[in-house]
């Protein structure tokens, strides 16, 4: 029962990640039908911000040195920035593209800042601590808990709370979610497209932030191409659980985290090594019986 | 207030438009109408941002809205009821009808249109936290209306206001708009399919097919509605006429309803 518990917080933790990385990819899917491929290396971005710039073998802490609250936003403002550049100078241009064309230029995004990381910092990965003392764990009864694990799993309700009541809440809000829904009729009505997509962007950048510390602080490593097995795994959650739901986003992304976790526990010892086999297995079985995600839009269905 | 000079619009080869031309002056309820695909959605798409013309002109009290984004447009005084009603179907009836004043810097203003819009459409007041895809097709068709007031439009166009709907709520649907017209003086230009109900509703007519206008005049110098067929239709008119479809007789059991 402890055992399961145990496993049950993991899942929770590693959960997070998926649904915070999911909820950036699917923001933008809903607003721009961009699958946004590049939302791993905004990830990657975030957490090399925390280092110096240089091809030292050993990193040296820079923005990561700084108490939390002030790390917290200029990751953020740095990821947002980065966010906001590239609809500024690549989608903004294919605003009347296809979707298979936005996913490719979303390749190119990626590629492009995975090699300004390779030019800048090296391709060796660097090893960082951040909030080591978080490594500590916290026993509750016979439960032995990492407070990472609880940090990520707050950070990442307090983020869902703030923008669910952003989206619910304010008139920006009601605005991106009438653009998810028909932007053509949003645009009707005088809701500026710019400014909608930007902030989808924006908003998308803060997550791939936050994603990005709570990551680094659990692997304690840097590399280049760290954002993209949590992007596919991401992407996978936004497929379950409907694209361009973000509920769906959310419950797709715990969803992943459950499976995997639960796998890697309970999979036969000689079978563990295929465990990532395994969970698609399990997302292929999902599409079987659910072909557009656990949770369907009605935007989506409309437009394919 | 409104001057469509000549525009031409092509959906990839297909000439949707070929030289339309129409005006709108300030206060007067213009109707288009013609049969389905005769480009009457065209141009109200074209005024309103959502379609390019490569050739032609279209001005607002004089200023050009060439190259402006819908949203500019719509930001001038201009609100376009789409086809087909368009609701946000996951926000709620308040919010539908916020979010037409989002852009409006006058907040009590637009906090008494609000209420305004409430007394017009009482049936949507007992909705307000309903999300508005469970309103029924009229009552959506009235949240729309409501919604495109809410941006204080010079012009408001209507896009097939009966489509889809049972002719007792069309009925109702219209009486609003008349009401509307009264109550706030609108401008309205409306397209529509039913040569009878143009003839009930409109100052002045024009009637839409293959792209090009056909007739154009008062209202009140068309009420027996001989002329109206014959543009609608393009009797005498061999060389456009269009062989007989599925399509142009259900129009026919329209025209003659």
């Amino acid at each position: 029962m402890i055992g399961f518990l145990q496993n049950l917080i993991d899942a929770l933790s590693l959960g997070s990640l998926y649904a915070l990385a999911a909820l950036g990819i699917g923001l933008l899917f809903g607003i721009l039908r961009l699958t946004n491929f590049a939302h791993g290396d905004f990830i990657s971005f975030g957490a090399y911000a925390l280092i110096v710039p240089s091809l030292d073998v050993m990193a040296t802490k820079f923005i990561g040195g700084w108490p939390w609250y002030f790390m917290l936003p200029v990751v953020a403002a740095i990821v947002v920035v980065l966010a906001l550049l590239s609809d500024l100078l690549v989608f903004r241009k294919l605003r009347q593209a296809s979707a298979p064309t936005l996913m490719i230029a979303s390749f190119a995004v990626g590629y492009v800042i995975q090699n300004v990381i390779l030019m800048v910092y090296g391709a060796r990965p660097k090893s960082i601590d951040v909030w080591s003392h978080l490594q500590q764990q916290v026993v509750i009864g016979e439960l032995r808990v990492p407070q990472l694990q609880l940090v990520t799993i707050g950070v990442t309700v307090v983020l869902l709370i703030g923008l669910s009541l952003f989206l619910g809440r304010t008139p920006y809000g009601v605005q991106m979610r009438a653009a998810a829904e028909d932007f053509r009729m949003a645009r009707y009505l005088g809701i500026k497209a710019n400014f909608v997509i930007g902030l989808a962007f924006a908003i998308s950048g803060v997550l791939a932030a936050m994603t990005s510390l709570l990551f680094v602080s659990q692997t304690g490593t840097l590399s280049h191409m760290m954002g993209v097995p949590l992007m596919l795994f991401a992407f996978i959650a936004t497929v379950i659980g409907g694209m361009g739901s973000l509920a769906g986003a959310v419950v797709g992304g715990f969803a992943v985290g459950f499976v995997s976790v639960m796998l890697q526990a309970y999979l036969p010892q000689e079978l563990r090594s295929f465990r990532d086999a395994f969970v698609f297995a399990v997302v292929i079985m999902v599409l079987l019986f659910r072909p557009s995600g656990l949770i369907p839009t009605k935007a989506l269905a409309q437009r394919v | 207030m409104l001057e469509v000079d000549n525009i031409h619009v092509n959906y990839g080869r297909l000439q949707a438009l070929r030289g339309v031309s129409i005006t709108v002056a300030e206060g007067e309820v213009v109707c288009l109408v013609g049969p389905n695909g005769a480009g009457k959605s065209t141009t109200l798409a074209a005024i309103a941002g959502g379609v390019t013309p490569h050739a032609g002109s279209i001005r607002l009290q004089g200023r050009s809205l060439a190259g402006l984004p819908p949203e500019s447009i719509a930001r001038l005084g201009v609100s376009l009821v789409p086809e087909g009603r368009h609701v946000f179907e996951a926000l709620t009836v308040a919010e539908n009808l916020r979010i037409g004043a989002f852009q409006r810097r006058d907040r009590s203003a637009a906090a008494a249109d609000f209420e305004r819009m409430l007394e017009h459409f009482p049936r949507l007041r007992e909705r307000l936290q309903q999300p508005a895809g469970r309103l029924s097709g009229g009552e959506q068709q009235m949240l729309v209306i409501g919604r495109a007031l809410m941006t204080r439009p010079r012009l408001v166009m209507v896009d097939e206001p009966s489509l889809g709907l049972a002719p007792k709520i069309v009925d109702q649907v219209y009486d609003i708009l008349l009401a509307l017209r009264r109550s706030e003086g609108l401008t309205l230009l409306i397209n529509e399919q039913s040569s009878k109900r143009v003839l009930q509703f409109a100052d002045r007519i024009y009637v839409v097919r293959g792209g090009r206008i056909h007739l154009h005049d008062l209202a009140s110098n068309l009420q027996d509605g001989k002329a109206i067929m014959e543009a609608y239709f393009g009797f005498g008119d061999q060389s456009a006429a269009p062989p007989p479809t599925a399509k142009r007789s259900a129009a026919l059991g329209r025209v003659a309803e």
